[in-house]
């Protein structure tokens, strides 16, 4: 099976500079790696190696200063913000550390977002969306806001989100961060669901026990890869 | 489908975030409400004074003419006090060499009490005609009849009169046939007119017609000062008409060719004319406060709205995340300001119609249904306009920076 899977990730060279006018902070210093379809990758490194710069470049949220992103064999830096938004919305899940729910909206509503944006129709929006609150385990939470929820269930709230498009990668930067460790393995739990469906995992993570959870961990430092090594568990 | 679909989305994040903010929304929307409210109070007085003004020249009707020393467009009255008087024969002249005149009248009028009986009313205008006067100025008639040419011949005591005259004298009973006084005279009641209503908050149905003849008799003193009314032929004539007119007035008051016209040619048309040049300028002023008005209100809006793109900044991140395009992020606050300002627009109208209900006791108003309309398509536009900036702003926000805002 390992001999079909296909590139779903190319990254040649990736340099992202951050020009503060006075200084110039590198966040990233040339990266290599590709990550191939149906991966589960736990980025660690030190605060300030540009964990989460990479994050967000693979996420075509920001545009890298030099180098080559290659998604599912396309080349981003070509693309138009349309077209990135498109990509975002149908490849992209993201999971962040702080959850991002709209604080004004239901579960429910949170998870239609994204359709809302892929112009899906009403019905279809609640039922997709119904679908996946369901998925994470949250059938009977569908009218709570944010504020009427625990931080392990907005989290949930948060993976039905990026999961309700069916997009081929997820992407969580920091996902347990802001969750007590017996909830953050629930959410680690799901997302070993998730990736057993097929998902592309990449996962940004300080704890060794959370990275454990993925089969392959790349080490950054001071915007370099340091290590990059497959993990052989114990099933 | 798909575009209709993100419009209606579109809409519907907007109340929302509108729904959550309703105090700073309606604040907000407050320049605008002001700024509507005085631009349509302003032209809803225009055309009430417009309306009122040509209802009330309505009765001197649109084919006549009033000729008389003065003229009714000038205020030059030293010179016009110094004009000979206008004499009853130049009515059989200008009829016998006139083509275009259909009915030619005299006209004379002045302010007496009426008695009947015990009662009395004064301050009623009294108004001595030929029996013609009752083509170039048609009465309908409630009751009775007008008088004739014979009656007008032998100076007939006989009288039609309004309304205000016959509800006030004859409360219960009908006036025809009665004998009422005119400044002591007396006088038969023949016909009595149909009601005409106020206008500027004054009556038109106080007057009482008489022959002419009975009226010069009894009535003229010093102050009695002729005014001949003539019609033109169907058609459209008044112009011709008055050109003729002109030509046998100035040979019948001996003009030489140098001398201007020592008597007025009055008509509907120039007073409307002359009043149609004054609103113009009112309008222009009115359009000039709305603009301002709105302007301000505007930037008002303006205003809020780039502080509520800050506020959301956040938000704008999330929404570029899930996949939002530009236009949609621009869409949602294009909505939002142009709902915030439509709302604005709304209450301007009611408190409009609501003020213009009120003052229309002592200023005619006139509220057509278009104004709604427009102001609140206009208060929408004006949202359009001053969200543009501001919705660019959201649009461009850069995904990744707007999420860190946090
Ligand atoms: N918008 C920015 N402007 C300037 N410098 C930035 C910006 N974002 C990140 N940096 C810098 O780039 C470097 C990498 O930052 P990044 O956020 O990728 O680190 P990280 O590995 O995610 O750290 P952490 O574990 O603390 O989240 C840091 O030195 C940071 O200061
Ligand atoms: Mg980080």
């Amino acid at each position: 099976m390992n001999g079909e899977r296909r590139p779903m990730i190319e990254i040649r060279e990736l340099r992202k500079i951050y020009d503060l006018g006075a200084v110039k902070v590198e966040a990233l210093a040339g990266v290599n790696v590709n990550i191939l379809e149906n991966d589960y990758v736990a980025i660690m490194g030190p605060s300030g190696s540009g964990k989460s710069t990479l994050m967000n470049l693979i996420g075509c949220l920001d545009t890298a200063t030099s180098g080559e992103y290659f998604l599912a064999g396309e080349r981003v830096a070509g693309l138009s913000d349309k077209q990135l938004a498109e990509i975002r919305n149908r490849r992209i899940g993201f999971v962040f550390q702080t959850f991002n729910l709209l604080p004004r909206a239901s579960a429910l509503q949170n998870v239609e977002l994204p359709l809302v944006y892929a112009g899906e129709s009403p019905s279809e929006r609640r039922r997709r969306a119904r679908e996946a609150l369901e998925a994470v385990g949250l059938g009977d939470r569908m009218k709570h806001k944010p504020n009427e929820m625990s931080g392990g269930q907005r989290q949930r709230v948060a993976i039905a989100r990026a999961l309700v498009t069916n997009p081929a990668i997820i992407l969580a930067d920091e996902p347990t961060g802001n969750l007590d460790s017996k909830t953050g393995n629930e959410i680690m739990l799901l997302l070993e669901t998730i990736y057993e469906k097929g998902n592309t995992i990449i996962l940004v993570t300080h704890e060794e026990d959370i990275a454990r959870h993925a089969h392959r961990i790349v080490r950054l430092r001071d915007g370099l890869i340091e290590s990059d090594e497959v993990i052989h568990r114990a099933a | 489908m798909r575009f209709f679909i993100d419009v209606i989305n579109g809409l519907r994040i907007a109340f929302g975030a509108l729904r959550a903010n309703k105090l700073r929304a309606g604040l907000t929307a407050l320049g605008i409400v002001i700024g509507v409210m005085t631009v349509i109070m302003m032209v809803v007085i225009v055309l009430g004074l417009n309306k009122a003004l040509r209802s009330q020249l309505d009765f001197l009707g649109a084919e006549t003419v009033f000729v008389s020393r003065w003229d009714w467009m000038s205020n030059n009255w030293r010179d016009m006090i110094k004009r000979r008087d206008m004499r009853v024969d130049y009515i059989e002249a200008l009829r016998e060499e006139s083509e275009y005149v259909e009915a030619i009248s005299p006209f004379y009028d002045r302010e007496m009490t009426v008695t009947y009986r015990g009662s009395s009313l004064s301050r009623v205008n009294v108004q001595g005609v030929s029996e013609e006067f009752f083509i170039t100025n048609p009465k309908e008639l409630a009751e009775g009849r007008i008088f004739t040419e014979q009656e007008v011949s032998r100076n007939a005591h006989v009288a039609v009169i309004g309304q205000d005259v016959a509800r006030s004298l004859f409360p219960e009973e009908s006036p025809i046939g009665k004998t009422i006084k005119l400044n002591g005279w007396d006088f038969e009641v023949i016909g009595m007119s149909t009601p005409f209503g106020k206008v500027f908050g004054q009556s038109w149905d106080n007057f009482a017609v008489v022959p002419y003849g009975a009226f010069q008799k009894r009535f003229s003193g010093r102050w009695a000062d002729l005014t001949i009314v003539a019609k033109s032929v169907e058609g459209g004539h008044l112009d011709d008409m008055k050109w003729e007119v002109e030509g046998i007035m100035r040979r019948l008051r001996k003009l030489d060719p140098r001398q201007a016209n020592d008597f007025g040619l009055n008509t509907q048309s120039a007073i409307l004319e002359q009043f149609d040049q004054m609103t113009a300028a009112v309008y222009a002023g009115g359009i000039i406060i709305g603009f301002i008005s709105l302007l301000v209100g505007g930037i008002g809006i303006m205003n809020i709205m780039l502080v509520s793109v800050t506020e959301r900044t956040a938000e704008i991140g999330l929404r570029k995340a899930l996949g939002a395009k530009n236009w949609n992020i621009s869409w949602q606050f294009l909505v939002e300001s142009a709902v915030i300002c439509a709302i604005g627009g709304i209450f301007g109208v009611a408190m409009a119609a609501g003020l213009s209900k009120a003052i229309n006791n002592f200023l005619p108003t006139y509220m057509p249904m278009w104004i709604v309309g427009v102001g609140v398509i206009f208060s929408g536009v004006v949202g359009i306009i001053f969200g543009l900036y501001p919705a660019m702003k959201a649009a461009r926000l850069s995904p990744i920076e707007a999420l860190r805002s946090d």
